[in-house]
């Protein structure tokens, strides 16, 4: 390149283009040592060959002339003052260092030495390890009910317990959820039972949702737990609209959303993220990173440094945690909590996970990963025992309680599973409700083609669904 | 800088030129050509041009008819001219007060000397001001509603009485303030989201579909979401395609949702009070063209039902069924029928989800025979499904196939004169009439 470098004019722009190609300023800036004055005071005006130091000068000179700034290495735009500088340097795609990620246990459930952590009492933590369990347990036992097909469909959460029980475990009652699907550990922890996730999943008559979803597409108002909506990241605008509320109201509370690393490439994401910032919204941001997103790999979803580098770019106060790690999820959810509230910001949390299961009962994902690959993230990087082995430690665990808790627990769910197998389905009025506060006439209407249709081919309408 | 320019309707409300809100239009060249369209006059000839139209093209009449038509488009306008203009607007108000009589007991009009006139714009600020004063969780978001006071002025004022947070100026993504709109209404706000223009809420059709629409039923009942999404749509006076959308037609399938078109300023504000009370979401469409209206209305608190049609001008000969913009061509078109002899009931249906088939129905039972005319493509508007719900329900009421005029299935053209093609003329609607009266 440096045999192109003639010092005229055009050449000048040439080279310019040149590294505006590449994008390399190590190439552009030996050719502009040559041609460009440097940073000398600016009341010397250098009338210099080429078009862009000219426009600078020109500008610092107008800023002298017009402000009383002293300091005339600063350029005013709309927006604020900016300081300028006269080489041409492009901020590179990423930082040399990734994001460091906090965690405060290691692989083993040590506690690693100068751990910053909020402390957890025993009840809490026994609690926050016993849902873990539960979760684990009804994911286990609700997937073999749809292998065996007692249920039309199913979506696990395997691996990302500790981001699920964790989170909750941080929150208040008055916190509002917006979970993207793979969230129940969140409704768990506030009190959910196993009967009613039971209920939702065969969309039986006592289903809050009255049948109308699929399975795991839960939602409680009374537990702040807003229905699962299908469609990727709409949940995250819904938020803030949610804080934006709360800030209306003065609550001390805060919404909270979950979404995946693929969530975060919709465009609701970032317009969400936008509005928080500027709303100052009380909104926690959740993003659970378990590396896929169906069958796409996080490298075929972003090519920045994961989904914590995007809060900077908003003006969000971001951070990266180990999501497999009870304790740093805790800790960081609670932090994020406070400042959300108190400062009347968002915060963008960033939890780093492997979703160990399938995408859903419709997905087998040794199609595109290694089974070893899912083992191992599934045995050596558990979170469950990774907690497990904390609590321990502290004396608040035994294997008579792990054992007391799944025979329990595995008690529990089988007769949830019966029960709502056994209970009637939604009457099919509901099929007609809710659309509107009032069912209008057309609606009316066509429930009685419906009912008509039914008197005339009863054999072919469902018998577990009563009229 | 978009949408500093308030083109207003050139019919009847001649006050309308007069308005100092919005930029006049005598500052324009539109204005110029406009005033000489009033004031000019096509004459004699115009009679006969009325008779040389085509009956057959009533929807894309052909070029060859294009000057004959405009000519006597140009005759009915000028018979508002000078002269005319004064008993025009007399005999307009005069209608208003007669209809009023013959309207549902839910609206009273202004008979007496009470009340006050203020133009459309005004009259939807006045709803939403004093629905913002009644309620505490009344919020307003959208684009530039803060305090630039709204593209349109409806939200003008808001912020400096309510706040910056109560009348939120939002960054610019439809999908995610509509979302917000939803997340707050779940919470227990209720939300007034405006889209600078109904164009731009395809933007927001996720949100509108999938969540606002659905989440009160997939919830089982749980979380209401009462938003009021509004804001004005319709072709205007050459916005250009993507400016002058329909979207009616759009959302009128999502289920969940309720659709209302105002007209006048008494419904604009009375619709704007039912829609915020609401508990289900409501899309209230005002029209680009409509917002300097001038009329008087009441001055105690009054509210028109959502799902009520409005009866323009009782009649016995056919029933015309129209909304929005559309009301106004079809009130001109009437004057020419009425002259000619016929005799023509309009009903502004207002309610487009869901169609108030109780008013439209009594109405095709008396008269036996349907026009439509909208503002809608042909394709699949509100015309088209209006058909069907009236050939389904009232078959056998009817002694001529129902009509509908709509647009063509074009985007609107930027030229003036092509676009005021696309829009169904007061030449055409007579044409129509009168080729159903046969």
């Amino acid at each position: 390149m440096a045999q192109h470098l003639k010092s005229s004019k055009s050449t000048f722009l040439n080279v310019l283009r040149h590294s505006l190609a590449f994008g390399s300023p190590s190439h552009a800036s030996p050719h502009l040592r040559h041609n460009l004055p440097h940073g000398g005071p600016p009341s010397i005006k250098k009338v210099s060959p080429n078009p862009l130091t000219r426009l600078c000068n020109t500008m610092v000179d107008t800023l002298s002339s017009s402000h009383e700034d002293t300091n005339s290495q600063v350029m005013d735009f709309p927006g604020g003052k900016v300081s300028f500088t006269p080489e041409i340097r492009f901020i590179s795609e990423s930082n040399e260092e990734r994001v460091p990620c906090y965690r405060v246990l290691d692989d083993n459930g040590q506690q690693l030495p100068n751990s910053q952590f909020v402390p957890v009492s025993k009840e809490i933590a026994v609690k926050m390890y016993s849902d873990m369990v539960t979760l684990q347990m009804m994911d286990n036992i609700f997937y073999e009910a749809q292998r065996q097909g007692r249920l039309s469909f199913y979506a696990t959460a395997y691996g990302e317990e500790a981001i699920n029980i964790a989170s909750a475990a941080a929150l208040s009652p008055d916190d509002v959820i917006f979970p993207q699907y793979r969230e129940p550990g969140v409704l768990l922890w506030r009190g959910f039972t196993l009967q009613e996730f039971a209920n939702q999943c065969f969309g039986n008559k006592s289903d809050y949702g009255k049948g109308r979803q699929m399975p795991v597409h839960y939602g409680s108002n009374k537990l702040n737990y807003f229905t699962v909506s299908a469609t990727i990241a709409t949940q995250l605008p819904n938020a803030v609209g949610a804080a934006y509320s709360l800030k209306m109201d003065g609550k001390d509370a805060c919404a909270v959303t979950f979404f995946g690393d693929g969530g975060s490439s919709e465009g609701d994401f970032h317009a969400a993220m936008n509005f928080a910032a500027v709303m100052e919204a009380p909104v926690l941001f959740i993003c659970r990173n378990n590396g896929w997103a169906i069958s796409t790999p996080t490298s075929d979803q972003f090519r920045s440094d994961g989904v914590v580098v995007k809060g900077r770019a908003y003006g969000i106060r971001s951070i990266r945690v180990d999501g497999n790690d009870a304790l740093a999820m805790y800790s960081a959810v609670h932090e994020a909590r406070e400042m959300a509230i108190r400062e009347h910001r968002p915060i963008l949390i960033e939890a780093l996970t492997y979703r160990v299961g399938h995408h859903s009962t419709s997905d087998d994902s040794t199609r595109y990963r290694s089974a070893d690959e899912i083992e191992w993230w599934n045995k050596a990087r558990n979170p469950l025992s990774r907690f497990r082995t904390w609590v321990e430690s502290n004396g608040w665990w035994s294997d008579e309680a792990e054992s007391d808790l799944r025979s329990r627990i595995k008690k529990e769910m089988l007769e949830a599973i019966r029960v709502a197998e056994k209970t009637e389905k939604p009457n099919l009025n509901h099929m007609f409700s809710d659309v509107y506060d009032v069912p209008p006439l057309n609606l009316r209407e066509q429930e009685l083609l419906v009912r008509q249709a039914i008197k005339s081919h009863p054999q072919d309408y469902p018998s577990d669904v009563p009229l | 800088h978009k949408y500093l320019f308030i083109f207003t309707e050139e019919i009847n409300f001649t006050a309308i030129l007069t308005s100092p809100s919005i930029s006049p239009l005598r500052h324009s060249p539109w204005g110029k050509k406009m005033a000489a369209r009033i004031h000019g006059g096509a004459g004699a000839g115009a009679a006969t041009a009325l008779s040389t139209f085509n009956p057959k093209k009533l929807v894309a009449p052909s070029r060859t008819n294009l000057p004959a038509a405009r000519s006597s488009k140009r005759c009915i306008v000028a018979a508002a001219g000078s002269d005319a203009s004064k008993s025009l607007r007399v005999g307009h108000s005069q209608k208003l007060i007669a209809n009023a009589a013959v309207a549902t007991k839910a609206e009273t009009s202004a008979t007496t000397g009470t009340g006050h006139e203020l133009l459309l714009f005004e009259a939807l600020q006045e709803g939403l001001e004093e629905e913002m004063d009644r309620d505490p969780h009344v919020c307003v978001m959208g684009e530039d509603v803060g305090h630039y006071g709204g593209s349109y002025k409806v939200t003008k004022g808001l912020a400096d009485k309510f706040g910056d947070l109560r009348v939120l100026d939002t960054p610019i993504c439809e999908n995610a303030f509509t979302g917000m709109g939803i997340g707050a209404a779940m919470t227990g706000l209720r939300p007034v989201i405006e889209g600078m223009n109904m164009g731009f809420l395809l933007l927001a059709f996720n949100q509108i579909s999938n969540n606002c629409g659905m989440l009160h039923y997939t919830s089982g009942g749980q979380f209401t979401i009462p938003v009021v999404i509004r804001g004005p749509g319709g072709v205007g006076r050459q916005l250009g395609a993507e400016h002058s959308q329909r979207l009616e037609s759009y959302f009128q399938s999502i289920p969940g949702i309720q659709m209302v078109a105002c007209s006048t300023p008494y419904n604009a504000k009375g619709l704007m009070k039912a829609a915020i009370r609401s508990e289900n979401p409501v899309i209230l469409f005002e029209h680009v063209l409509l917002y300097n209206l001038k009329e008087k209305i009441p001055d105690e608190e009054y509210i028109c039902n959502l799902e009520e049609a409005e009866m323009v001008r009782p009649g016995e000969h056919i029933t015309i069924l129209t909304y929005s913009r559309m009301r106004y061509h079809v009130m001109q078109a009437a004057k020419t029928l009425v002259n000619k002899g016929y005799d023509p009931e309009v009903i502004d249906i207002r309610s487009l989800k869901p169609f108030d088939l109780y008013t439209i129905g009594n109405s095709v039972k008396k008269t036996h025979r349907v026009l439509i005319v909208e503002e809608c493509m042909r394709t699949g508007g509100i015309g088209a499904s209006l058909t069907a719900a009236i050939n389904e329900n009232f078959h056998d009421y009817l002694d001529a196939p129902v009509m509908c005029l709509s647009s063509q299935d074009v985007p609107t053209p930027y030229a003036g004169t092509l676009e005021e093609w696309t829009v169904v003329q007061p030449a055409q609607i007579v044409t129509a009439v009168e080729q159903l009266c046969q």
